[in-house]
């Protein structure tokens, strides 16, 4: 299963480096929304520093459903899907390396979209390490329930409109949960109320991570 | 034409359980409204405890309860049938009739109890989550596909929902308590009500799982006809189609366009 991961995300991570879709229309759309942010909230920095955690971890959201649409994408023209359920690798496998490979896309995008905020907003972290836990665990509940939502919609002719009132409102604590941790990383912000909201995003991504091993047969089985 | 097969209840059932859901309601809207006292805090307003509660355990716990299950049911191969597929996606599709009331109810009640249409309760932010849940299910549903197929995604897209709605709970829970301090007015299941009132809230209950019931029963038995119409013009449209190719159409018939290969 582990070697099947590892084949299946280096295979994606493959794709994406020499396209560059993910580099240069995610990431830059994920960098545009910061200065959407700006425009809706009005230019005063009180303002856009105290609103950042939470829109940063939205710019992380909607980037996961063009990450997740895109790992999906790549796997539709060539018949991929069928060679990956011939080739006898382990679903489990495959659902493993698509979740790394989303979530290395989406680390690579929040550090790019962190570096902007720090510059536009001015805002900086106070409590590094809980900022980073929150991410990673909050990167691997979105990247599972995201890739499981991808397999679910891939190959369908309303995938565009359906993934995200599919994947929204499942992702909803994760935003929740993940901002609120943040804004306790962030200055002034109360270390010991983001830091219990840990206690959302290890579960939400553990949960996820189960159902997707146990579930992505059976869905393999239906594109 | 005798009753086809695997349609669920007949229809002799169904109108009898129809007739109690029917009775039922009608007696919780006749005792809620003219035989019960007003409430001493909530006045008239305290009637919609009759109605609010049960529509809400049918929604939240009834109807995706139910829909878990059967999903949970289709997945597993020892039991795997198209009836636990059609009873899923049947009561999803009242579970989110049931729900929208819910809400509705809800945001009624709390204009003139809590002064506002909405606030950021953790019931009604986690009960508006699940509605678009089950929307989204619905929407999958809606996907033309060979019907295992259909089936299989529903039943993996239910489960994958019905995992969220515990985290979802306990995240607003927590969110709300953090920010806003309890607001949640919830008097209304004390054991110091009335008596009539507790009978009248008992039979809401009743009332409206039974019209759960009936509305499920019903909506499997159009899932199961309606699927079979779509097989027997399926074969009515093969058949034409090789009666065509067998003999040509007369040469001054309106010439419509035959579609080539197989019509699916």
């Amino acid at each position: 299963m582990w070697r099947d991961a590892r084949l299946v995300a280096a295979k994606d991570l493959r794709i994406e480096l020499r396209s560059r879709i993910a580099l240069w229309q995610v990431l830059p759309v994920a960098v545009l929304s910061l200065f959407l942010y700006a425009f809706a909230l009005g230019p005063g920095r009180a303002a856009l520093a105290a609103a950042a955690p939470g829109l940063f971890w939205l710019a992380v959201l909607f980037s996961t459903v063009l990450a997740v649409q895109r790992s999906f994408a790549i796997e539709s023209g060539e018949g991929t899907r069928d060679a990956l359920r011939l080739s006898g690798i382990d679903p489990a496998g495959v659902f493993l390396g698509k979740v790394a490979a989303v979530a290395l896309e989406l680390a690579v995008l929040q550090v790019v979209v962190w570096a902007g905020m720090t510059v536009l907003f001015g805002v900086h972290v106070e409590t590094p390490w809980l900022a980073v836990v929150a991410s990673v665990l909050a990167t691997v509940g979105l990247a599972s329930a995201g890739v499981l939502y991808g397999a679910l919609s891939a190959g369908l002719r309303v995938r565009e409109t359906l993934l995200p009132l599919l994947v929204l409102p499942v992702l909803a604590p994760v935003l929740l949960a993940a901002s609120r941790a943040w804004a306790g990383a962030l200055q002034h912000g109360s270390v010991a109320a983001g830091t219990g909201w840990l206690r959302v995003l290890g579960p939400f991504a553990a949960a996820y991570l189960v159902v997707g091993i146990l579930l992505y047969g059976p869905l393999l089985e239906t594109g | 034409m005798s009753r086809p097969a695997g349609a669920g209840w007949s229809p002799r059932v169904l109108a009898i359980v129809g007739a109690g859901a029917l009775v039922s309601v009608a007696a919780t809207v006749w005792l809620g409204l003219w035989v019960t006292p007003p409430d001493r805090t909530q006045g008239n307003l305290v009637r919609l405890v009759y109605l609010h509660p049960p529509v809400a355990w049918v929604s939240l716990y009834l109807a995706f309860g139910l829909a878990a299950l059967s999903s949970l049911l289709y997945l597993w191969k020892r039991t795997r049938s198209l009836f636990w597929d059609r009873l899923a996606a049947a009561s999803v599709e009242v579970g989110v009739v049931f729900t929208a009331l819910t809400l509705a109810t809800g945001t009624l009640w709390g204009r003139p109890t809590w002064g506002v249409w909405w606030t950021w309760d953790a019931r009604l932010t986690s009960t508006a989550l699940l509605l678009v849940l089950f929307l989204g299910y619905l929407a999958l549903r809606r996907v033309p596909a060979d019907p295992e197929v259909r089936a299989k995604r529903c039943a993996v897209a239910a489960l994958v929902a019905f995992v969220d709605v515990p985290i979802v709970h306990f995240s607003v829970v927590w969110w709300q308590t953090l920010h806003q301090g309890a607001t949640v007015l919830n008097a209304n299941l004390s054991p110091t009500i009335h008596g009539s009132m507790a009978w009248t809230l008992l039979l809401g209950f009743v009332a409206m799982t039974l019209l759960f019931v009936w509305m499920v029963a019903l909506r499997y038995r159009i899932e199961v006809l309606s699927d079979r119409v779509g097989e027997e013009a399926l074969e009515v449209t093969l058949a034409e189609r090789w009666a065509e190719d067998d003999s040509p159409p007369p040469a001054d018939a309106p010439s419509v366009p035959v579609p080539s290969g197989r019509p699916t």
